[in-house]
């Protein structure tokens, strides 16, 4: 029984990762309609921060918890600021281009950013600090669940809670929503959309940025590639909870999390990304907009 | 001035973006931190002048996008009114033949061997052109088939002791079966939801290659695929791939007639039409499933041919030569070459290939240089190098030339 409740807190901390991430995907997607392939380099570039400002904070010998909070705002601030500028150069020159610009856009930004991560911070694996403070708590636990899995789950439950609130009690949270159902009608009502959109970039980047610190600080090193693998699966993590929902995304998230700690646990451990793909396809083929999602509605 | 203080602002927030990637760098192996604040006040001398050019340009779109609204017309570039002549056009098409035959013959082989990766990548271009450009589905795990094609024939050399010439076409028609196989559950998905499918059918075909250790020899993949020889003759290195290299021209010649064809056949313009407006065209009696389901085959079918020619070209294969980004460059090709436009991806494909390998001083930065070119390409050029042209009907004219007939 130790052995299931291993795998389900381990499938636990990876989907909150994956939802994290996903989040960011689902909004996008939601307001503008884009797969923002970039939005892994994101998290990537979010990590990288975190290393930064970790490194040199322990080089000026700052206390252990503050460096993981300090290290955990530049990240976000940083994530936010990449994310916001990515928008305005990328996409925002061609909201009224073909629906295959911006893809190809978003690949090319994705390719840029990693290449430019690589050539600035060298391509091997830099290992990373572990940030995470001890919980004694969880000393008689520590079998089944880690510290930093721990704090990942708790990280990830406060940031969800704080989204889904923003969402549906703020102003800004209302534009989003308005934006997302209708553009046309949102900017006839007074919506600023651009600056809804913008937001919505810096929101989802911010997420993304403290996924990839905790997960960076969890695992313990980092390289240019880490956003991209991890983009895939929390797009896949989107599209199984219904692209464009944001409660989708989160459980989207999770079942990945789950199929892929239960599937490499108990069957094989080589095929892990293997199960992920192929359950995306299953639930595509059977419920084609996702768990969440609704069917959309044909415009003739 | 006003200018002037916007690129300030601009080359100050890039130094800000740039500031912990490019100016700091962490080693925690020595639990040193390097500072290298120069090379962000590079960043901001450059952002600076760039972002002026980068002003010009949207302001010159932005004039550019209002005179087409004005006169309502598609302005037609010098280049394509030249193409447009028979005259020229003849001719030109002559010399680039001789040129590509006599080919060989200038050049060294290093050269012959990246112009053979070049054509390679022509064939896969016009093979995704039917499935993206003129069927308007978005494959993102076109490489798959590309994989397909290339371990059909490795394996089955391996295993088997199979030539070249019979690979060739079995790989082709693998290469159909599994754009079949993929192609059937997800077809009724809508453009995002079938780009990422794809993705993760490519995805998964990739892992079982590297994870099938017994039967594809996992990640150190296959060696010694031999080269494909003509009842005996052009055996040896240089002379296996000058063939290699007229081989390749004549599949990319075959391919250019076919797809040409195909483009305006009644199944081209089936595709075509499904691709602006799904629902008229069911209300017109297409069906659906069989028009998109053959753009997919038949697009799979090139990708299995070449990965045969791939195959046989390296003499090596693994799993990593099949990833997504190999699949995200093909994708470009299409899409920064004009989709749907045959010249436009035979262009974008040699352009994209052949300038990093002519830019290999800059070795390093070519990626970088190759995702901001994508971005570039498509904000200011988003229908890519060679517009598709349309063939257009001016009823007028034909009534006229009717002599009021039918009126």
């Amino acid at each position: 029984m130790d052995y299931f409740w291993e795998l389900f807190f381990s499938g636990l901390t990876r989907g909150s990762i994956y939802a994290l991430i996903a989040l960011g995907y689902t909004m996008v997607y939601g307001i503008i309609e884009l797969i923002n392939f970039a939005h892994g380099e994101i998290y990537m570039i979010g990590a990288f921060v975190g290393l930064t400002v970790a490194g040199v904070l322990t080089s000026f010998g700052f206390p252990a918890m503050s460096i993981m909070v300090l290290a955990s705002m530049a990240a976000i601030v940083y994530a936010a600021a990449y994310g916001y500028t990515l928008e305005k150069i990328a996409y925002r020159p061609l909201r009224s281009a073909p629906r295959l610009s911006p893809l190809i856009s978003a690949i090319g930004m994705s390719i840029f950013l990693q290449n430019y991560v690589m050539l600035a911070q060298t391509s091997d694996f830099i290992s990373f600090p572990s940030l995470t403070p001890e919980f004694a708590f969880l000393d008689k636990y520590s079998s089944t669940i880690g510290t930093s899995d721990f704090l990942i789950i708790v990280v990830a439950a406060i940031m969800m809670v704080a989204l889904t609130l923003f969402i549906k009690f703020t102003r800004m949270g209302k534009a989003m929503r308005a934006t997302a159902q209708n553009r046309k009608m949102a900017m006839l009502v007074g919506v600023n959309v651009d600056q809804v959109i913008s937001v919505t970039f810096i929101v989802g980047s911010s997420l993304a940025a403290v996924g990839g610190v905790l997960i960076a600080s969890h695992i313990g090193q980092i390289n240019f590639f880490i956003g991209f693998i991890a983009g895939i699966k929390a797009f896949t993590a989107a599209v199984l909870g219904g692209i464009g929902s944001v409660p989708g995304a989160m459980l989207g998230g999770l079942i990945l999390g789950w199929t892929e700690s239960f599937c490499t646990g108990y069957v094989s451990s080589d095929y892990e990304d293997v199960f992920a793909f192929a359950l995306l396809v299953i639930i595509l083929i059977f419920r084609p907009s996702g768990l969440l999602g609704k069917a959309p509605i044909q415009k003739v | 001035m006003e200018g002037l203080k916007k690129s300030l602002l601009v080359s100050l927030w890039f130094m800000f973006l740039t500031l912990p990637i490019v100016g700091v760098f962490v080693n925690t192996i020595d639990d040193v931190v390097i500072w290298r604040l120069e090379r962000v006040l590079y960043v901001g001398i450059c952002t600076f002048f760039l972002s002026f050019l980068w002003r010009f340009m949207i302001s010159k779109k932005e004039a550019g996008a209002k005179r087409d609204e004005e006169t309502g017309e598609e302005q037609i570039s010098a280049f394509g009114k030249i193409l447009a002549n028979p005259s020229f056009y003849y001719p030109l098409l002559a010399g680039v033949l001789v040129f590509a035959l006599l080919f060989p013959q200038i050049f060294s082989m290093y050269q012959v061997n990246i112009m053979i990766s070049a054509l390679i990548y022509v064939v896969l271009g016009l093979g995704l052109n039917i499935v993206v450009g003129l069927a308007g589905l978005l494959d993102l795990g076109y490489v798959a088939f590309y994989a397909v094609g290339a371990y059909s024939y490795a394996l089955m050399n391996l295993y088997w002791g199979v030539n070249f010439w019979v690979a060739l076409p079995i790989g082709a028609l693998l290469g159909a079966l599994c754009g079949i196989i993929l192609g059937f559950p997800v077809l009724r998905l809508r453009g995002d939801y079938l780009a990422i499918v794809t993705l993760g059918f490519g995805e998964i075909i990739r892992l079982i290659l590297e994870n099938w250790g017994d039967f594809t020899h996992g990640p150190s993949g296959i060696a010694n695929i031999p080269r494909p020889d003509f009842f005996g003759l052009f055996t040896g290195l240089s002379n296996s791939i000058h063939f290699m290299y007229y081989l390749m021209i004549v599949l990319v010649i075959f391919t250019i007639f076919i797809v040409n064809r195909l483009k305006n056949s009644r199944i081209g313009r089936a595709w075509q039409a499904l691709r602006e407006d799904e629902i008229a065209c069911q209300a017109m009696g297409i069906d659906k499933v069989k028009t998109k389901l053959m753009a997919f085959s038949i697009g799979a079918t090139w990708a299995g041919l070449v990965g045969v020619v791939f195959a046989a070209k390296t003499s090596f294969i693994n799993p990593a030569s099949f990833t997504f980004l190999e699949s995200a460059i093909i994708l470009s090709i299409v899409v920064l070459g004009g989709m749907g436009s045959i010249l436009g991806v035979i262009l974008g494909a040699l352009v994209l290939m052949l300038l990093p390998e002519y830019l290999r001083a800059f070795s390093e930065y070519r990626m970088l240089v190759f995702g901001a070119t994508m971005v570039l390409v498509m904000v200011f050029r988003p229908q890519g190098l060679v517009r598709d042209v349309r063939k257009k009907i001016d009823i007028a004219a034909v009534r006229k030339a009717l002599g009021g007939a039918n009126e």
